[in-house]
């Protein structure tokens, strides 16, 4: 008996494990569908919409990476990943890439076997609270009971902040964001924490958004990025590039609405290359040299999507912040593309 | 020597291991045992490649290193400084906990239902056929979540029971039933005895020394009542014992409890929270009544078909005899079903068991969730922690297995 269970084991690490046969580049193109790990809905940065078509911060990223290898936006196969379930879903080959609000850690970039691609929202953790609680700063949450996505950073970072700052609190670990913001309505937790863009996006659905304070703490940093597996260094670039063409992108000029003029060739070389209209960088990646044109096609610009998913017009409702290109005192920035 | 056997001698040839009938079992038996090790080494060599090219090794040091995630409920000392090792056995320790109280209920709830379905009574036998057939038909899963939403939606927040007209108010000053959780009160002793170190676990010496002194007062009147059914035998008096037993199993104990200064510690609201008391989260609520309801439902079929199972001669003879109903059922019915009942009892406390796993869905932190749940996310070490999860789950329900077929050896019919 001992023994079979053993053998079971073995046998589903090996289904599991079954892979690394072709590059994933070519099984992607093969399949001809691009299988993207997602969450299970954050609005915002990946929420199905009323017709059911995946939408969001995070999902734009997957499109234009579909958009630069397939040429079709569309062709993503979308997989709802909980914070417990998306590691192993990469690891085993389930998806090429995980765009679900991940933090870039040491442990996750070396220990477990994961290549971070770039960082496309740098975020931190932060704290809600219902205003009637009257507080107004996380110095005041000693025993206060606290819901929190389990196999998060959010997680560490919690047990770590209310330790220094010599506070206790009761942990109520909740699998999804949809459940924590349940319990939290409820009343079963006094605070829900997770990445201050999260709590922005959760508060924005509530009913009554006026209702729930976000605390000034910060109380980590949280640079949230795309992650593939190791190995394929091929496909880390693949990814790491189409990240930083939506980059380049804006910080060049290069929209939506102007691309295809951009694209018939310009005075400026740089967006030339990244459009592919001189020299041959999408086939060092053994893409087609459109490969850039396509990803910005896909969605607009890194500054383009950050407005249409999250951006202040939205019920989001985020500043640009640290998220603002270099040159306007922020921190996104491409490396230059020659 | 020189004996013929008069059948003809054959010499052995290969085809006599496919088409003689002595040696086919030998050879198929031995093919097939050749094929489940071939399958065994592949699916071995496999998970050793693809863990290679993973750039994974196999190890279990994970479980000495900080573990750095705090655990609600804690029958051990424990904070994130601690181990993963040492959540594990948090993990192990809520789940055995949780084990424990569901099987009690279970089968309290299982054995009252099981006997009333067969109550002569139209509406209370109905009544239980209803519970039965809605419990068990439904999966257990649905039951946890549907007791965790009532709890978590429709009771008061601690905060409603603030101010000088509550919301809320807590059931005879002492109990306070909450949407985190019930507070009841807990026992205080003023002239503690303190605490040892046991491997790293500090249990309470009052706790023990109540449990001790309880076990041997119990001890004390089990000899007493045979003491007076050695007397009945012999003289056919039985003496009087009600005032000596109530005398062994009261006294000791009260003396106890006055000399460790014992009372009641009632829960408080102060801050966010009830504070002192014992707090039974929500989680283990939701999972202690939701196996509960469900498995009885099962166990009461079995105690219903074990007592079905017993002539009904045996209760007209009980009758004929002049034997009380209540009498009839406890001490003629009863044992002989308890040999029917027994076995898949076992099975069932085997689910339960097994099914505390399900834990997760409503945040409690059994084994699931500390060591196969933040543990394997938080270290990478799938392999290591579900492998070492499914052996600690195995040991788990061998050990139930063993000390329920024990007791079953004991009540099952002695044959000469």
């Amino acid at each position: 008996m001992k023994q079979s269970v053993f053998l079971g084991t073995l046998a589903a690490a090996a289904v599991a494990g079954s892979f690394a046969s072709a590059t994933t580049l070519e099984d992607v193109q093969a399949a001809g569908t691009l299988n993207c790990g997602v969450s299970t809905g954050v609005n915002g940065f990946s929420a199905p919409d009323a017709n059911g078509v995946w939408q969001g911060f995070d999902v734009a990223v997957c499109r234009a990476v579909a958009a630069a290898v397939l040429g079709d936006p569309m062709a993503v196969n979308f997989v709802p990943t909980t914070g417990q379930t998306r590691f192993t879903a990469l690891a085993s080959g389930e998806i090429d890439l995980l765009a679900r609000n991940t933090t870039w850690t040491f442990s996750r970039d070396v220990d477990l076997g994961f290549t971070f691609v770039g960082v496309n929202y740098y975020d931190g953790q932060g704290f809600m609270v219902p205003r009637e609680l009257g507080v107004s700063s996380a110095t005041e949450l000693d025993g206060a009971t606290v819901c929190i996505q389990t196999g998060t950073t959010t997680e560490l970072n919690l047990a770590d902040y209310f330790r220094v700052n010599n506070m206790s609190y009761e942990p109520v670990p909740i699998e999804t964001n949809a459940e924590a913001q349940q319990q939290y309505l409820a009343g079963a937790c006094d605070v829900y924490t997770t990445d201050a863009s999260g709590l922005a996006a959760t508060r924005a659905s509530f009913e009554t958004p006026g209702d729930h304070v976000i605390l000034p703490e910060i109380i980590s940093k949280e640079p949230l990025g795309p992650l593939v597996r190791q190995g394929d260094d091929q496909w880390a670039d693949i990814n790491r590039w189409v990240l930083n063409a939506l980059i380049a992108a804006e910080e060049l000029g290069v929209t939506s609405a102007n691309l295809e003029q951009m694209a018939a060739g310009t005075d400026n070389p740089e967006i030339n290359r990244l459009l592919g209209t001189e020299g041959d960088l999408g086939a060092m990646l053994g893409l087609s040299s459109e490969f850039a044109r396509n990803a910005i096609a896909a969605g607009g610009n890194y500054g383009e999507i950050f407005a249409a998913t999250i951006g202040e017009a939205t019920p989001i409702g985020l500043a640009r912040g640290l998220n603002a290109q270099w040159t306007q005192g922020g921190l996104i920035y491409a490396p230059p593309f020659r | 020597m020189a004996m013929d056997s008069g059948a003809p001698q054959r010499s052995f040839t290969l085809g006599m291991l496919l088409y003689d009938t002595r040696y086919r079992s030998y050879t198929i038996q031995i093919f097939a045992l050749i094929l489940l090790m071939l399958g065994a080494a592949w699916l071995v060599d496999n998970t050793i490649r693809n863990l290679a090219a993973l750039g994974k090794d196999f190890s279990f040091d994970f479980l000495w290193s900080t573990s750095g995630y705090d655990i609600s409920q804690r029958p051990i000392e424990y904070d994130s400084t601690y181990t993963h090792g040492r959540a594990a056995i948090v993990g192990l320790l809520n789940t055995l906990i949780l084990a424990v109280m569901a099987c009690a209920t279970a089968t309290v709830i299982g054995v009252i239902a099981g006997v009333l379905r067969l109550s002569k009574n139209w509406i209370v036998a109905k009544l239980m056929t209803i519970y039965v057939e809605t419990f068990r038909n439904v999966p257990v899963l649905i039951w946890i979540i549907v007791v965790s939403a009532v709890m978590s939606e429709s009771m008061p927040a601690p905060r409603d029971f603030r101010g000088d007209t509550p919301a809320a108010s807590m059931v005879f000053d002492a109990v306070a039933i909450t949407n985190r959780g019930v507070y009841v009160p807990g026992p205080l002793f003023d002239n503690s005895l303190g605490s040892f170190n046991f491997l790293g676990v500090q249990p309470s010496l009052d706790i023990i020394a109540v449990i001790a002194v309880i076990a041997l007062s119990i001890w004390a009147n089990v000899l007493l009542l045979r003491h007076a059914a050695k007397v009945q035998n012999a003289t056919g008096i039985r003496p009087k014992t009600w005032w000596k037993s109530i005398l062994i199993l009261l006294a000791p104990i009260t003396i106890l409890l006055f000399a460790l200064g014992f009372h009641l510690d009632y829960p408080e609201l102060r801050g966010f929270n009830f504070q002192g008391g014992i707090q039974m989260r929500n989680s283990l609520l939701a999972m202690w009544l939701g196996l509960s309801i469900y498995t009885g439902a099962f166990i009461a079929e079995i105690v219903r078909a074990g007592i079905l199972a017993i002539n009904k001669g045996q209760t007209e003879a009980a009758f004929a005899l002049g034997v009380q109903p209540s009498k009839t059922m406890r001490l003629v019915i009863l044992p002989q079903a308890l040999r029917v009942i027994v076995p898949p009892l076992i099975s069932q406390y085997l689910n339960i068991t097994k099914n505390t796993s399900l834990g997760l869905a409503v945040g409690y932190m059994d084994l699931r969730s500390t060591l196969g749940g933040i543990t394997i996310n938080q270290t990478g070490r799938e392999l290591e922690g579900m492998m070492l999860m499914m052996l600690i789950y195995l040991v788990v329900s061998l050990a139930i297995s063993t000390a329920m077929n024990i007791y079953n050896n004991r009540v099952r019919l002695k044959e000469r």
